[in-house]
């Protein structure tokens, strides 16, 4: 018995690492895949979606409709964001990049202008249980089952319904997509929402586990940057993929070594991938299959 | 070597932009005879920096590298002076000789790295990306060194807090120590700094710098007409992070401590403020702006770093927004139109303006 407990364990730690990789790059990946844009603001939208989930909840909301608070906000703010900025600087990606950049700074520290450094944090719910005198988070457990959720309604999202197919038409050809009706500046407006909102999730998610400081975003931005180069572009291709492995990497280099050396593991990682598959997990599978 | 000290790659050339450079450093280093120390510990605050954001330019707006982390190599030079001082003390000169070897380390890390990324095949926006992830996980790495078990020799790297009392620059004569601190520091910044404006104003304009602005254009056509773009961008790489260790060691100098957050997110977005403030084809519009800038915020700090920030990040989002050439460059360019400034048309620039 006490083999499989600690196989649970070892489980649990991966599932941990993957799903905080899924969730912490999803946002991310799906605005790179479409656009480009490595957005520099993207710990700020999570940062968004985790104290608009506070604030609410602390008024009297029941969590889940909190969290929803917490998305639809930071998607909100991602759609205006774009039609603002982002929009004008379409034709100059390091610009682009640049501008989140600015965006992220004038969040965080507007934000600690604003309401202080942190926030006064709401309960982990569910409690926890216990195997083999190791205790879990039932929270946490659940996290990666939400991790494959909504790498499926994703999959769903850009396969299945009409505003998947025009996006993907407009990432493999945006001029022939616009040339067939395509009205791509819509898509990327709604590809940028979609992305800040997503953001905004994994804040709500995580806002019961953490505590919400306008310094927030950074605790995340390491490791969504590493899923995302790993992935590649094509988000339904890589993204899962990409996070699996890297948890396991992370997963084991922490359980031997330390939180430290898992994070430099997956830095090295990203460094060596790169340098065999430059467009990442995706690109390595696209290859040969003559599409771009 | 002097005919290059301007050219198509440098705004600024002439009698009365040289009249105006030598009027300027002259002025600089007669700030410590009337100005209160405070103040000249301040001027020397400003000039630290210039170096990291100078290389940037030559990185960015030159090369076309535009890396998000150059605070790596500032933190690792800032460091290793203050590791390898408190271990060999201020006597016998070996300050300067812990100042040279401080700055070797990141000029490893530059080529190592560089290495990694230019032959590895990682391209524009990846650049960016794994260079800011190697200085966050560099900060993470530095703020849980609290622990006493992490000591180097003599040196403390106290984590979060970060390291103080290393040793200023000292000549050690039999009548007495010359301590750099307060002026005499002070005047050797800026003769680094000027030394460094001028080698870069030369670089810039040699057959190097043409170089590095044809990959800046078209990478391929670099190529394709022969030139080891990979060669090229991994020197301009090294170059970058030596003058971003050069003011890391300076910084530390200054203030007589390192702090992990010198490598964090926010610390890594002001070189590149500054260098798009001001205009990143142009190493002086650069040094002006990152003057001024580092002038403003630290007025504005009296508040609270948040105001300074929030402050950056709005000049950042106008520049980007307004005057994708800088501030300066744009100010400049206007004025030459009105042939206030003399400057004569040049078709490089030309073109290279209307490609932005």
């Amino acid at each position: 018995m006490d083999f499989l407990y600690y196989a649970y364990a070892a489980f649990y730690q991966f599932a941990d690492a993957f799903s905080f990789l899924v969730l912490s790059g999803i946002g991310l990946a799906v605005i790179f895949g479409m656009m480009g844009v490595i957005n520099l603001a993207h710990g700020e939208f999570i940062m968004c979606g985790a104290y608009v989930t506070v604030l609410s909840a602390r008024a009297g909301l029941p969590l889940p409709f909190a969290m929803v608070c917490g998305t639809l906000s930071s998607g909100l703010v991602g759609l205006v964001l774009e039609r603002l900025i982002i929009r004008r600087l379409y034709q100059r990606l390091f610009d682009s990049i640049v501008a989140t950049w600015a965006i992220s700074i004038i969040a965080t520290q507007g934000m600690l202008i604003v309401a202080g450094p942190s926030l006064e944090g709401i309960k982990t719910p569910f409690g926890s249980f216990e195997l083999g005198g190791i205790s879990f988070s039932v929270y946490r457990a659940m996290l990666p089952a939400v991790a494959l959720l909504l790498l499926g309604a994703l999959y769903w999202l850009f396969v299945r319904t009409r505003f998947g197919i025009h996006s993907r038409a407009a990432m493999q050809d945006a001029d022939m997509a616009k040339a067939l009706g395509v009205s791509t500046n819509a898509i990327y407006s709604k590809t940028f929402g979609l992305g800040a909102a997503l953001a905004g999730l994994t804040g709500a998610l995580y806002a019961p586990t953490m505590t919400a400081v306008p310094t927030m975003g950074s605790a995340f931005i390491v490791q969504s940057f590493v899923t995302v180069v790993v992935s590649g572009a094509d988000v339904m291709l890589g993204l899962a993929p990409s996070a699996a492995a890297l948890g396991l990497i992370q997963a084991l280099l922490t359980g031997f070594h330390g939180q430290l050396i898992g994070q430099i593991g997956l830095l090295v990682t990203v460094i060596l991938v790169v340098r065999i598959m430059p467009t990442g997990i995706s690109g390595f599978f696209l290859r040969g299959s003559g599409s771009k | 070597m002097l005919p290059n000290l301007s050219g198509p790659q440098t705004l600024g050339k002439g009698p009365l932009f040289w009249v105006l450079f030598f009027a300027a450093v002259i002025a600089a280093a007669g700030v410590p005879l009337f100005a209160s120390s405070f103040a000249v510990s301040n001027f020397s605050y400003f000039l630290v920096w210039t170096f990291m954001a100078m290389g940037l330019s030559l990185m960015w707006g030159y090369a076309g590298i535009l890396s998000f982390g150059q605070t790596a190599f500032f933190g690792l030079a800032g460091y290793a002076y203050g590791v390898i001082s408190i271990n060999w003390g201020d006597a016998h000169g070996l300050t300067w000789a812990a100042l040279l070897a401080s700055l070797t380390l990141p000029v490893i890390l530059a080529s190592v790295l560089g290495y990694l990324i230019f032959y590895g095949g990682i391209r524009e926006v990846f650049v960016g990306i794994v260079t800011l992830s190697v200085t966050l996980v560099f900060e993470t790495f530095m703020a849980q060194t609290a622990g006493p078990e992490w000591t180097i020799g003599e040196a403390r790297l106290n984590g979060f807090n970060g390291m103080s009392g290393m040793p200023a620059l000292t000549i050690n004569f039999h009548s007495g120590d010359l301590i750099f601190d307060g002026s005499p520091f002070y005047w050797l910044l800026l003769a680094l700094v000027v030394l460094a404006y001028l080698g870069l104003r030369v670089l810039v304009n040699s057959r190097f710098g043409n170089v590095l602005v044809a990959i800046r254009e078209n990478p391929e056509r670099a190529e394709m007409l022969g030139y080891n773009i990979r060669f090229y961008q991994l020197i301009v790489f090294t170059i970058g992070g030596f003058f971003a260790g050069l003011s890391g060691a300076f910084y530390t100098l200054w203030g007589s401590y390192i702090t992990p957050s010198s490598m964090g997110l926010n610390a890594a977005a002001l070189p590149i403020i500054w260098v798009a403030a001001g205009g990143r084809t142009d190493i002086t519009a650069v040094l002006v702006s990152t003057i001024a800038l580092t002038w403003v915020s630290q007025q504005l700090a009296i508040y609270g770093s948040q105001y300074a920030l929030v402050l950056m990040g709005i000049v950042l989002l106008l520049v980007v927004l307004f005057a994708p050439n800088g501030f300066v460059v744009s100010v400049w360019r206007s004025l030459s139109k009105r042939s206030f400034v003399r400057e004569a048309a040049d078709p490089v620039r030309k073109f290279t303006s209307a490609a932005d």
